[in-house]
C-alpha cells in the first residue's frame, strides 16, 4: 500500500475559496454570486479583490440561479455559492431550465454537502444532490477529496465551457493530494495500485478509503484505490481496466446509495463487465444532528465499513 | 418613428394570422395571450428595440429581450421571422418533430433570437436581471426588456427578483407585465388575485408605468417613454393591460383560449377578421 501522509487538515470549502480567488485573478470574466453565506463558502478573498464582480443575492437561491444564467449571456462565468441542499433540491427547476437545458456556463458550487455538515441536522445535510445533478443532461458533476484537489477543480471548471456542479464540504480533513496537481475533468486518479479489489471513492470518502487500504494490507488484501472526483462524465476506461484486474468493486460516497456514484459504477459494470459490487453509502435515509465523526460512524461511512464491504465482496467473487 | 402606426398595425395583423395558423396547424399551443401581445411584440421589435437580426448570443451593443411566459411562443416566433431572424416558412414547423420552433422557446435547437429557455414559469425576470448585470460589467448601456405573464406573478421567484433589482439599481431593465387578467383555471381575480400590482411593484422600488397593450400608438409611446426613464436608479415596470385573444372576436377576454387550438371553421372565422398584409407563410 502506497504511503499517504499529511501535515495539516483543511476544509474543502477553503479549497474552493482559494481556487475561486485564483480563477478570478486569471480571468476577468469570472464572477461570483452568493445567497447570504459568504463566510461559509470562503468567498472573502475573491470579494476583497474583485468587489465589482461579486453579487450578494440575499436568501433567494432561485433568483441567484436565474441571475447567474443571465450573466453568462454577457460572457461572464458565474460561480454560485450556497450550501449543497440549497444549491440543488431547492432550485432544481431553475437549474434544469435556465442552466442545463439552456446550456449556460454556470458553475454551481455547493458546500456543506452530506452528513459532515454535522449539528444542523437533516434539513441541511443533503444526501441526494449527486443523483439530482447527474440526471440533468449535459451537467458535469465533481466531488473533490481534499483542499488541494478542490482548489484545482475550481480553477479547472473556470476553463471548461458548460454547466458544472461542484460539491464540497464543511469539516477539516487531511490534505494529502499534490498542491500543484493538474485537475482533469473526467479523469480518475489512481490512488493505489492493487490486485484483489477495486475501491472507488469520491469526496471525503477518499481518505477513508486510504485508511481502509492500510488496514486491508495488514489483513493481506491488496486493494486498488481509485479516486473518482468526476462522477459525470465517469471515467469508464479507468474503472473497467481496474475491475478487469481485480474482479470486484466497492464504491464509497457520502451520499444516498440510491442515485450516487455507486449506481453510476453499477450501470457501467452491468452493461460492460458484470462484477460483484458493494456500496458504502447511506441507505435511503435522512441524517440527523451530531458531530461529523459521530454521523459518519453511525451511518456506516467509516474505514471499518469499507474493510467489511471489501471482505464481503471478495467472498462473493470467490463464490 | 421607423414605421407609421398603420404600418405597425398591419404587421401585427399578419402576426395574428400566423399565430392562429400555427396553433391550428399542430392543433396545440397557446393562442390567447399570443394574440393579446401581438401589438407589444410588433412595437418592440419593429420600433423600439435596438437589435440586429444577425444573431449573436451576447448581443453586444444591442438591446436584449427575454420572454418569461414562454407559452406565448407563437407570437415571438412570428415576430422574429418577420423581423428577419429566420425565414417565415419555418413557422409551419411549430411544435412538430425536429423543429427549431419548440412548444416553448429554447436555445437547445439554436433558433436565432432566443437566448434562454422559458416555459416553466417565473424564471425570466431573474435571467433578465443577470443579463443586465453582465452588460453593466461590460460597460454596455443597452436596454434589457422582459415580458412576464400576469398569472406567472404567482410564482415566488418573481418577487425575489422584484426585490433584488431596485436594491441593486438595475436601471436599464424594462419589464412589461401582460396584464390580461386570465389564467388557465379562470380569471386571476378568482384563482389567486394579483390585486394592486402597481402598488406592489412601487413598494418594492420600481418605477411603474401603465400602458394599453392593444393600442399601437399607446404601446409604442409607452415603450419609448420607458426608455427615457432608464439610467435613473430604478428598474421600470410597464403594467400593460391587454385582452386575451385580441383581434379574434370569439376569443377575446376568455381564459378558455389560453391553450386551445381553433378547428377549421374557427380558423376561417379568425382569418376573415385579420387582413393578410405581409403574405402568409
Amino acid at each position: 500500500m502506497k504511503k499517504y501522509t499529511y501535515t495539516e487538515k483543511k476544509d474543502t470549502r477553503s479549497g474552493f475559496g482559494a481556487g475561486l480567488h485564483e480563477a478570478g485573478k486569471k480571468n476577468e470574466n469570472v464572477v461570483a454570486l452568493c445567497a447570504d453565506l459568504v463566510g461559509s463558502l470562503k468567498m472573502d478573498a475573491f470579494i476583497k479583490d474583485f468587489p465589482e464582480r461579486f453579487t450578494q443575492v440575499g436568501i433567494a437561491e432561485a433568483n441567484m440561479i436565474g441571475i447567474a444564467a443571465g450573466m453568462t449571456i454577457g460572457g461572464k462565468i458565474p460561480f454560485t455559492g450556497t450550501f449543497a441542499n440549497f444549491s440543488t433540491g431547492r432550485v432544481y427547476d431553475q437549474i434544469r431550465q435556465s442552466v442545463a437545458y439552456s446550456n449556460k456556463n454556470v458553475k454551481i458550487c455547493a458546500s456543506h454537502a452530506g452528513l459532515t455538515l454535522g449539528e444542523d441536522g437533516a434539513t441541511h445535510q443533503i444526501l441526494e444532490d449527486i443523483g439530482l445533478m447527474k440526471m440533468l443532461p449535459g451537467m458535469v458533476v465533481i466531488n473533490p477529496c481534499d483542499y488541494n484537489q478542490t482548489k484545482a477543480a475550481t480553477m479547472a471548471i473556470a476553463e471548461y465551457e458548460g454547466p458544472v456542479y461542484l460539491r464540497f464540504g464543511r469539516p477539516v480533513i487531511p490534505v494529502f493530494t499534490d498542491p500543484d496537481q493538474k485537475f482533469e475533468i473526467g479523469k480518475a486518479w489512481m490512488v493505489n495500485e492493487g490486485t484483489d479489489v477495486t475501491i472507488i471513492a469520491t469526496g471525503h470518502m477518499v481518505w477513508k478509503a486510504i485508511e481502509a487500504g492500510e488496514k486491508l494490507a495488514e489483513l493481506g488484501i491488496d486493494a486498488e484505490i481509485i479516486n473518482i472526483h468526476t462522477i459525470k462524465p465517469l471515467d469508464d476506461e479507468a474503472i473497467l481496466k481496474s475491475v478487469k484486474k481485480t474482479g470486484c468493486v466497492v464504491t464509497c460516497e457520502e451520499h444516498n446509495k440510491f442515485g450516487g456514484l455507486g449506481e453510476s459504477v453499477a450501470r457501467l459494470l452491468t452493461t460492460e463487465l458484470p462484477t460483484p459490487q458493494e456500496f458504502v453509502a447511506t441507505n435511503d435515509t435522512f441524517g440527523e444532528s451530531g458531530t461529523p465523526d459521530q454521523l459518519m460512524s453511525k451511518y456506516g461511512l467509516d474505514a471499518v465499513n469499507i474493510v467489511e464491504a471489501v471482505q464481503k465482496v471478495i467472498g462473493r467473487k470467490k463464490a | 418613428m421607423k414605421h407609421t402606426i398603420k404600418e405597425l398595425e398591419d404587421i401585427a395583423s399578419q402576426i395574428r394570422r400566423d399565430i392562429v395558423r400555427m396553433v391550428h396547424g399542430c392543433q396545440s399551443g397557446h393562442p390567447g395571450a399570443s394574440l393579446g401581445c401581438a401589438d407589444f411584440f410588433t412595437a418592440l421589435y419593429f420600433e423600439v428595440l435596438n437589435h440586429k437580426t444577425d444573431f449573436t448570443m451576447e448581443g453586444k451593443g444591442e438591446d436584449l429581450f427575454f420572454l418569461s411566459n414562454g407559452h406565448i411562443s407563437p407570437v415571438w416566433y412570428s415576430t422574429l421571422a418577420h423581423a428577419g431572424y429566420f425565414d417565415k416558412s419555418e413557422l409551419a414547423t411549430f411544435r412538430k418533430l425536429d423543429s427549431r420552433l419548440q412548444g416553448h422557446p429554447t436555445t437547445h435547437e439554436h433558433l436565432p433570437g432566443i437566448r434562454i429557455a422559458s416555459g416553466s414559469l417565473g424564471q425570466g425576470l431573474s435571467v433578465a436581471i443577470g443579463a443586465a448585470l453582465a452588460k453593466k460589467l461590460n460597460g454596455d448601456h443597452s436596454h434589457i426588456f422582459a415580458l412576464l405573464g400576469d398569472g406567472e406573478l404567482q410564482e415566488g421567484q418573481n418577487w425575489e427578483a422584484a426585490m433584488f433589482a431596485p436594491f441593486n439599481k438595475v436601471d436599464h431593465l424594462i419589464a412589461s407585465v401582460d396584464y390580461n387578467g386570465q389564467q388557465i383555471d379562470g380569471p386571476t381575480s378568482k384563482v389567486l388575485a394579483l390585486d394592486d400590482l402597481q402598488a406592489k411593484f412601487e413598494a418594492f422600488g420600481w418605477h411603474v408605468i401603465n400602458t394599453d397593450g392593444n393600442d399601437m400608438q399607446a404601446i409604442v409611446e409607452g415603450l419609448h417613454y420607458a426608455k427615457t426613464l432608464t439610467g435613473k436608479g430604478k428598474p421600470i415596470l410597464n403594467l400593460m393591460s391587454t385582452q386575451m385573444g385580441a383581434g379574434v372576436d370569439y376569443m377575446v377576454g376568455s381564459h378558455k383560449w389560453h391553450g386551445t387550438a381553433p378547428n377549421d371553421e374557427q380558423l376561417a372565422s379568425a382569418l376573415a377578421q385579420l387582413p393578410e398584409t405581409l403574405g402568409d407563410y
